[in-house]
């Protein structure tokens, strides 16, 4: 396992979940999403179904590479808040964790300082739980490899019926 | 790395097309795009410039079906070819599982072949891969040009680890989606073998 890999049990999604349920209500935003640097989507609440959710965390992922990439020509270590405003939507990310990204899509119906605050507190809470999972992948490195038993079945042949359903 | 999601049963894995400007690497995701059912696929995003040169990355996830009764998606990206687009290549690599090599077989672009496998191998090595050790696969790509070099000596050129080699036209479609599985494989059976 590389040490960029993270392995979230069903109890830390849930914890995760909460937390986003939590900010989505009391910043009053439509949609709240957790993404890793990667582009991948990791959790999300709100009204996922409207919006192109796989195309939003990629875009926001190439988003905060790209952000990173202007911070270190600054010699900042990084931008840990973007904002983009529109006419009726607007997107807060920010980075939590150092690892994941929070995002955050609002609109008029909000403020920019209600979900400041919000993400704020939520970010607290959002740190612990990576905390707390990277250290217990640190004490119990056994208990994160409930993946194995699954590639360890995957056959040639299965690999060849891909493509073809 | 590869994203393995058990509440909804998803395997995600990230392929990344690379090789010189003007190769065909947003071309190949066109075709697969386009001759995809629309229920397998997501949007094509492309991020490019007005003369449809890509700027930053062009972005198509698929979904390729079921193994093991888990839902296979692969998010295929294209990174921009130019040389001066260094650190939107870098970037793209992070997290990425597999890549194909888009290289293209006018003689006139060996170097600027050459030149794009050293820029990955450097790029890697800086995201903390191997060109070496990770999944990868050769497609000489504009077969269908008359100036395009023999296959096999512009193989010996570009070849670095005996990776699966393909031989495509991607203006016409062909051998972009045989490059799609050779790379797909390479990718699952290397999950295989590091579990």
């Amino acid at each position: 396992m590389s040490p960029a890999d993270l392995v979230l049990f069903e109890e830390d999604f849930r914890r995760l979940q909460q937390v986003l349920r939590k900010l989505r209500v009391e910043s009053d935003a439509s949609v709240v999403l957790l993404v890793d640097k990667n582009g991948q989507r990791i959790a999300s609440v709100g009204d996922v179904d409207a919006l192109d959710m796989t195309a939003l965390a990629s875009l926001t992922a190439g988003n905060v590479a790209a952000t990173d990439g202007l911070a270190r020509v600054l010699g900042e270590r990084e931008f840990s808040v973007l904002l983009h405003e529109g006419e009726k939507e607007n997107i807060h990310v920010s980075i939590v964790a150092r690892r994941v990204i929070l995002v955050v899509i609002f609109s008029d119906r909000s403020s920019l300082g209600l979900v400041r605050l919000r993400v704020r507190q939520a970010a607290a809470e959002l740190d612990v739980t990576f905390r707390e999972v990277a250290e217990r992948m640190e004490r119990e490195p056994v208990l994160h490899s409930g993946i194995e038993p699954l590639l360890a079945e995957i056959t040639d042949e299965d690999i060849d019926r891909l493509f073809s359903e | 790395m590869a994203f393995v999601d058990f509440a909804s049963r998803e395997i995600h894995c990230k392929i990344v097309y690379y090789g010189p400007g003007l190769g065909g690497k947003t071309k190949n995701l066109q075709v697969l795009h386009a001759r995809t059912c629309p229920s397998r696929r997501g949007q094509l995003l492309s991020l490019a410039t007005e003369t449809e040169r890509t700027l930053f990355f062009d972005f198509l996830p698929l979904d390729v079906g079921s193994l093991k009764g888990f839902r296979t998606r692969l998010h295929l990206y294209s990174v921009p070819g130019q040389v001066f687009y260094d650190a939107a290549r870098r970037a793209l690599l992070a997290g990425v599982d597999g890549i194909v090599f888009v290289a293209d077989s006018q003689a006139a672009r060996l170097p600027a072949n050459v030149e794009s496998i050293r820029n990955l191998e450097k790029n890697l090595r800086h995201a903390g891969y191997d060109l070496g050790t990770i999944p990868y696969v050769l497609q000489l790509n504009k077969r269908d040009l008359p100036s395009a070099m023999p296959a096999g000596e512009l193989a010996r050129h570009l070849s670095i680890k005996g990776e699966p080699t393909l031989e495509a036209a991607a203006a016409t479609g062909a051998g972009v989606f045989e490059t799609l599985k050779a790379i797909a494989r390479e990718v699952l059976l290397d999950l295989r073998r590091r579990r």
